[in-house]
């Protein structure tokens, strides 16, 4: 079996994903935070190591502004619908995934705001130029897609927020994160957005935002929180403005796991790996006749993550994908949840298939796939 | 103050209470955490008992905000400024 779907799910999880997971389901299971037994202190001990850990793995130091959520669509959710109103404007790009065009889509009929979306080059790269001269005075975000899920494109963030005067950078590291270095400070963002599941090796059902202070968002939900209990009123104060109802603690105490496994490794160490993979994916796809391959063609000269877009000419994506599949070959196909990004590429509305190996990925599965897809362009 | 007073310290949320304990443990203080007393406050959550000098605690919580702190002796309790 080789797992090329890293992009969507990392797949396998380090042992100490498994590990801090099982750890908690077996030893600790109370609920974190509501009681004052020992079980439900130690819950609320592993979301708060998680907390600080992570708060300083995106560079950030006010743990009580890193708030849980489900996953990076709830975590965008929360930015967009928490912090847009009535005629504000959004500048955002041609390569976003569905969790951002559709809550904007979903403000603009609700909440009558408007958004541009500025085309980025069918290799899925911004010109900040074109990104300025789309920015209006009533600009309140601008939300930039860090990596695309599609084409494994980054977004240099450098130099963004210095133009953008004073509306609200909102960054969708969901890709990114855990993948290259990123460092939440330097690239100035106000909120950042990302899951777990994907390269910080949590389980599913994790994922965070980190706002920035001076923010306020509207929450998205209201309930118990532990706190001020005898209050009607919704707690002000972080994080349990913003999560409340019994979170996801196994998924967090996986998370714990998978952030220690980073920190073991270095991240160093894992961005190398992935770049390395990245390229040898590229040039073995590259190498193939009939093989389109997406997004930059360089990926020494211009960051990349090892996600790669193609397609076989002539052939259906979902085809292919079928041809893979019964050679345990797994890689998603279609439109990846970003028809935009697919638009910009030129690859709507048939999609393409994609190709996302992870840090346990061997070079020679990647071999074995270049192989396969060879096979299946020769028949 | 006197130094045979102990002290029940409520805070915001379970996350500061979290992050008092880990000064505290770095500054190797006597304390321990305990439900909030009924009596003291209606939230179902864990408070810190201490059983320091208060000054010192103060200044080792840093920016942590403390809800409200009160002095304990035997069953009576009185809301103190650390």
């Amino acid at each position: 079996m080789i797992y090329l779907d890293n992009a969507a799910t990392s797949f396998p999880k380090p042992p100490e994903t498994i590990r801090y997971l099982n750890d908690f389901v077996t030893n600790i299971g109370g609920n974190p935070g509501r009681s004052g037994h020992t079980l439900s202190l130690e819950a609320a001990r592993v979301i708060f190591e998680t907390r600080e850990k992570l708060t300083a793995f995106i560079g950030m130091a006010d743990s009580e502004r890193l708030i849980f959520t489900q996953n990076g669509t709830e975590s965008l959710n929360m930015a967009l619908l928490g912090l847009l109103r009535d005629g504000d404007h959004v500048v955002t790009t041609s390569m976003e995934h569905n969790s951002v065009m559709r809550p904007l889509e979903f403000l603009r009929h609700e909440r009558g705001i408007s958004y541009t979306a500025v085309p980025c080059s069918p290799e899925g790269f911004l010109d900040a130029a074109d990104l300025r001269s789309a920015l209006t005075e009533n600009t309140a975000a601008v939300v930039i897609n860090h990596g695309s899920n599609v084409t494994g494109t980054v977004q240099s963030l450098d130099g963004i927020k210095d133009v953008i005067g004073n509306a609200l950078l909102v960054v969708d590291a969901c890709q990114t994160i855990g993948s290259i270095p990123l460092d939440m400070e330097a690239v100035k963002a106000d909120i950042l957005c990302f899951s777990g599941h994907k390269s910080l090796f949590s389980v599913q059902g994790v994922g965070a935002l980190y706002v920035r202070s001076g923010i306020e968002l509207t929450p998205l939900k209201f309930g118990g929180t532990g706190s001020k209990s005898e209050s009607i009123e919704h707690p002000a104060f972080l994080p349990d403005r913003y999560e409340c109802g019994t979170p996801n603690t196994p998924g967090i105490a996986s998370l714990l796991g998978g952030l220690t496994f980073i920190e073991k490794q270095g991240l160093g160490a894992i961005v190398d790996k992935k770049q390395r993979l990245s390229r040898v994916l590229v040039d073995g796809l590259r190498s193939l006749p009939g093989v389109v391959v997406y997004g930059h063609p360089d990926r020494q000269e211009r960051l990349c993550l090892a996600t790669v877009a193609f397609n076989i000419e002539g052939r259906l994506p979902s085809e292919v994908g079928y041809e893979l599949n019964r050679r345990s070959i797994y890689v998603r196909i279609g439109l990846h949840c970003a028809p935009a990004a697919h638009k910009t590429i030129g690859t709507f509305p048939e999609g393409s298939l994609r190709a996302s190996p992870g840090y346990f990925t061997s070079e020679d599965d990647i071999g074995t796939f270049i192989e396969a897809v060879r096979d299946i362009a020769g028949k | 103050m006197p130094g045979n007073r102990r002290f029940i310290l409520l805070f915001r949320t379970i996350h500061d209470v979290l992050r008092a304990e880990k000064m505290l443990k770095k500054e190797g203080a006597r304390y321990e955490l305990v439900p909030v007393p009924r009596n003291l406050s209606s939230d179902c959550g864990m408070c810190v008992r201490l059983d320091d000098d208060p000054a010192r605690i103060r200044q080792c919580l840093g920016d942590i905000e403390i809800e409200k702190s009160f002095a304990v002796e035997g069953e009576a309790y009185e809301q103190v400024e650390l």
